[in-house]
């Protein structure tokens, strides 16, 4: 029986069973994302001082539904996937334009759309569904294509588009980070070298006409980032009382529901942004790496799909949603411990807030899919 | 379909080995945020624990009641009443000026009492609350506390502030409070404390660190905004001792509505030397500093020529004239430059060269020996005398009684007064003539004194003891010294001598002839002893004198200051007294019946068992 199964999937017939593919799901990827996911309800628990219906089940319950969505989407072949990429695109680019005329003002910055009961943060889906169309788009491209400068201004279009209508809400660091994303996708996608070399120096050489561009706002966190201590009670408060968290935290932590400076309230929004320093207080460095190292084996997990995968769709999508979730990680923990400039980045899965956990579990089901169907055939490249 | 092949594995190479690139450079990111990690929490943890535990503690300080000072009957003249108010902790609020501003659409502020808080919280370290307002009734806290979201730093605590139920009565004894200045910083943190007072003059200033207390410190873990979650330790401090003064209130009343302004009274106990009233005219509330005095206030007060914040007792300076005349006798005894019997001829006038000096008698008194010159008030007696003794002899004599030397009463600022020497004056450049010196011999002249240090003098001619004047019977329930006679040393002067200068002043109230006989004591009340003093404010002119002139004719200002000394009973000295009345043309007959009546008051007062002790106002907390 089971040599059947494999055979079915290794042909690449799309009307593999359902049994078929529930034996195929990585189930100690859910695991392991059920067990991050439990790091974040002990962290909520302890948020909420010990109040589970402030935080903590909210966020188990989202977990579940979350979980059950990517397992269906795990199920939905990774072609039909790649023939959906194109749409997924246009809504999110639809979502964003819709931001940007209906959007909810939230914290001086439109970002937020309403979805009866969701809330959604457009920019967070926009991240999947740019790299789904790059990795679509780069999929079909042969090697020389991907040599020829005129084939990469479609790409460039579309990464630009997004981060253009995400830097207008504006939302500097996710703008930032989605373009990040997109030159990920650009550099896996096999674009040469010296084109990435040409494209940051100009950037570098722009980043003065930027800054002058920016925002009062934007140009205060990064004052503030260069000189917390400059505004103690202003702008640098959250990096000062979440270092002071995080360090007084020692090597073993102060204990379960022990952090004195996330239950005082010293720590801001310690429930989103900053749970990872909440962790690090009452589970010390132990704890802190613990959590990283659960959230390095996703991020690991994401290259290891990436290089098993048979067809470039599948590897350019899960090295994409890899390096999204990565760069989720690195921006919020480099942030909580001072090494980057404040810029509201959530720890998916951990963190209270909707939007960023169904992106990265839409995400996470696009993996499956592609683990799943990791040896699909499609056909040759097409235009 | 070979080329297809091939290029795919092109492609997969590249991606593979782009795919590693990345992974590794991931890696060493989640390598540079374990590095992170571990210099924050290991390296740098102690420090950050510190940090964290400064976060969370908030040490206050408590400030202790003030003592309150009672009168010798444990009447309660300076006291404390409770007093709601709304502060301001600076750190607890992201912006000051916001929060003042909803605070005053709550509750009203005036623009400067604004401007007062803005200031202070500059000056004060941020976590220094600062009163925005205070005696706050009950609905604006309710308003407030209502409010209190809106308000972030604004906090409602109870405080204390100082109340004088007897007013203007004993203000110039009792003194009064106001906020700290820079240069009251005496490294005490209590001054720091908002609503904290410190005593500005008399008994307040005085034992000011004894009624402040020590204050108590309080740590309590405090959360983001500073709102109390616990108290994790407790020390109390020490509350303010409460300072018993020997005035009697309900006599000091009595006196202060004998007099007008510009007079003053002060009655002691002859024995010990505590001051049982000190009146002066005008006064002024005391309660009135603890809000802040306004400047119209303020300016009534400095514009007034009568100086109602000038306690004339202490402050007031007086030639003594006649009521000098006993410490030149003494003088003069004790320099045996005189015999108590030796006759010196009054012609009504006294010749030194080419200088006359006259007597108040321009007939004479004939031929006088030191008691009838006393009694009588013979000037020339006086200026024979001084021109024997010379005038540092006469200022010795002075100083042993008191005159022109710092008395030890707890009145910050009380004058020393003047008493002149033949160095000083030569210090100051001019020669002494020994016209200058009989001038002296009748208490004119350069002399400057205080009544409070003429009733000193009195009280140790009562006595004979170097008993010095003081307020303070006791100090947080335990006695001072100096309450009985014994505590003061004997002034050596030969009791023959005293008992001659104590007859005469006898006589001079109660002998026919003595210049204040109509100021006998009434029955039952004993012989009252004294002497009378009339000075100059301006001088007398020949021509005023070949006319004949009588003080009725001058303006108010020009006329004698009227002074009279003296204690009772004769026989038994219990009280000494001392009266000036600015301007009061005569002693006789201006502050001589005063110092009766103020005598037969204190006796009044002295022979009632003393009531029920009863403090009527609280000392709050």
């Amino acid at each position: 029986m089971s040599t059947v199964f494999e055979k079915r999937l290794l042909t690449g017939d799309r009307g593999a069973g359902i049994l078929q593919k529930l034996w195929q799901i990585p189930w100690l990827f859910v695991l392991l994302l059920c067990s991050v996911a439990a790091v974040g309800y002990v962290a909520l628990y302890s948020a909420g001082s010990g109040n589970p219906d402030l935080y903590a089940t909210k966020h188990a319950l989202r977990f579940g539904f979350c979980l059950v969505l990517m397992l269906c989407i795990g199920f939905v072949d990774i072609r039909v996937i790649a023939k959906l990429a194109p749409l997924g695109y246009l809504g999110g680019v639809g979502l964003l334009v819709l931001v940007a005329l209906h959007g909810e003002v939230g914290k001086g910055a439109q970002r937020w759309v309403d979805l009866g009961p969701l809330q959604l943060q457009p920019s967070e889906l926009m991240k999947i569904m740019l790299v789904l169309a790059l990795a679509a788009w780069f999929h079909r491209a042969s090697w020389d294509r991907v040599g020829n400068p005129f084939f990469l201004v479609i790409p460039a279009v579309l990464t630009l588009v997004p981060v253009a209508l995400i830097f207008k809400q504006p939302n500097l660091g996710t703008a930032l980070i989605t373009a990040a994303l997109g030159g990920a996708m650009f550099w896996a996608a096999g674009v040469r070298w010296w084109k990435f070399a040409a494209i940051i120096g100009a950037a570098v050489a722009a980043a003065p006409i930027v800054y002058e561009n920016l925002r009062d706002y934007q140009r205060a966190r990064i004052t503030t980032f260069l000189d917390p201590e400059s505004d103690p009670l202003g702008a640098g408060y959250n990096i000062i009382q979440s270092k002071i968290a995080l360090g007084s935290g020692g090597l073993w932590g102060k204990g379960f529901l022990q952090g004195t400076q996330g239950h005082l309230n010293f720590l801001p929004e310690k429930q989103t942004d900053f749970i990872f320093t909440m962790i690090a207080e009452e589970f010390g460095l132990v704890g802190a790496m613990g959590t990283l190292a659960l959230l390095m084996s996703v991020v690991g997990f994401c290259f290891l799909v990436a290089l098993r995968c048979r067809h470039q769709f599948g590897r350019l999508l899960a090295i994409g949603l890899g390096t999204n979730y990565f760069l989720y990680i690195f921006v919020n923990v480099a942030m909580v411990t001072g090494s980057i400039p404040v810029g509201g980045v959530p720890l998916p899965l951990i963190s209270h807030g909707g939007s960023a956990m169904l992106t990265t579990m839409i995400g996470f089901g696009l993996l499956i899919s592609a683990w799943v169907h990791r040896d699909a055939e499609f056909g040759p490249a097409q235009d | 379909m070979r080329g297809v092949k091939r290029e795919e594995e092109e492609r997969r190479s590249v991606f593979t080995r782009r795919a590693l690139l990345m992974g590794g450079t991931q890696l060493g990111a989640f390598g540079f945020l374990g590095y992170r990690l571990h210099k924050l929490q290991v390296e740098q943890g102690e420090r950050y624990a510190t940090l964290a535990e400064e976060n969370r503690l908030s040490a206050r300080l408590l400030s202790p009641p003030r003592g309150r000072v009672l009168d010798r009957n444990e009447r309660v003249v300076a006291g404390n009443r409770l007093n709601w108010r709304a502060l301001l902790v600076a750190e607890h609020t992201a912006d000051v000026g916001a929060t003042l501003e909803t605070f005053s659409r709550i509750v009203p502020l005036a623009d400067h009492e604004r401007a007062r808080v803005e200031r202070d919280v500059r000056r004060r370290r941020r976590f220094v609350p600062v009163i925005v307002r205070e005696f706050l009734t009950w609905e604006e806290m309710a308003r407030i506390e209502v409010n209190a979201p809106d308000l972030p730093g604004i906090l409602i605590d109870v405080g204390t502030t100082r109340i004088y139920p007897e007013a203007e009565h004993l203000a110039h004894i009792v003194g009064y409070v106001a906020p700290p200045a820079e240069r009251d910083m005496d490294g005490d943190p209590l001054l720091q404390l908002p609503g904290i007072r410190v005593g500005r003059s008399g008994i307040e200033r005085h034992h000011d660190q004894v009624l402040r207390g020590r204050a108590g410190a309080v740590q309590l873990e405090v959360n983001a905004v500073g709102r109390v979650i616990r108290e994790l330790d407790r020390r109390e401090g020490m509350p303010g001792q409460d300072i018993e003064i020997s005035v009697d209130t309900e006599l000091q009343k009595t006196l202060r509505g004998k007099i007008e302004e510009g007079t003053s009274i002060v009655v002691m106990n002859a024995r010990n030397g505590e001051v049982l009233a000190m009146a002066s005219q005008p006064s002024f509330d005391p309660n009135v500093f603890n809000s802040g005095v306004s400047g119209a206030q303020w300016r009534q007060w400095t514009a007034n020529r009568a100086t109602p914040l000038i306690n004339k007792a202490t402050n007031g300076l007086y030639a003594p004239g006649s009521t000098f005349k006993m410490v030149v006798a003494l003088a003069g005894l004790e320099a045996r430059v005189i015999s108590t019997g030796e006759r010196v001829t009054c012609p009504g006038h006294f010749d030194l060269g080419e200088s006359r000096f006259h007597c108040w008698n321009r007939s004479g008194h004939g031929g006088v020996e030191m008691r009838t010159a006393l009694k009588v008030s013979c000037d020339v007696y006086f200026y024979e005398l001084a021109k024997r003794l010379g005038i540092n002899r006469i200022a010795a004599m002075s100083r042993r009684f008191g005159l022109g030397v710092d008395l030890d009463i707890e009145l910050p600022g009380t004058r020393r007064g003047l008493v002149p020497t033949r160095e000083w004056r030569e210090a100051q450049g001019r020669g002494w003539a020994l016209g200058d010196t009989v001038v002296h011999g009748i208490g004119q002249g350069f002399y400057q004194l205080t009544p409070l240090s003429l009733c000193t003098m009195t009280a140790r001619l009562a006595t004979g003891r170097a008993i010095q004047p003081h307020l303070t019977r006791s100090i947080g329930g335990r006695p001072v010294r100096g309450s009985r006679p014994e505590d003061w040393p004997s002034m050596g002067i030969p009791d023959r001598d005293m008992r001659l200068v104590r007859d005469a002043m006898w006589a001079v109230v109660n002998e026919p002839g003595g210049t204040a006989l109509p100021s006998r004591l009434p029955g039952g009340y004993g012989m009252m002893a004294g002497k009378t003093g009339t000075t100059q404010v301006r001088r007398v002119t020949r021509e005023q004198r070949e006319r004949g002139f009588h003080v009725s004719q001058v303006p108010r200002e020009w006329r004698p200051h009227a002074l009279f000394v003296g204690y009772a009973p004769h026989d038994n000295p219990l009280y000494a007294v001392s009266v000036i009345v600015e301007h009061g043309s005569s002693g006789s007959g201006t502050a001589a019946p005063l110092a009766r009546d103020a005598l037969v008051e204190t006796f009044n007062r002295f022979r009632q068992t003393p009531g029920p002790r009863v403090a009527d106002v609280g000392r709050g907390t």
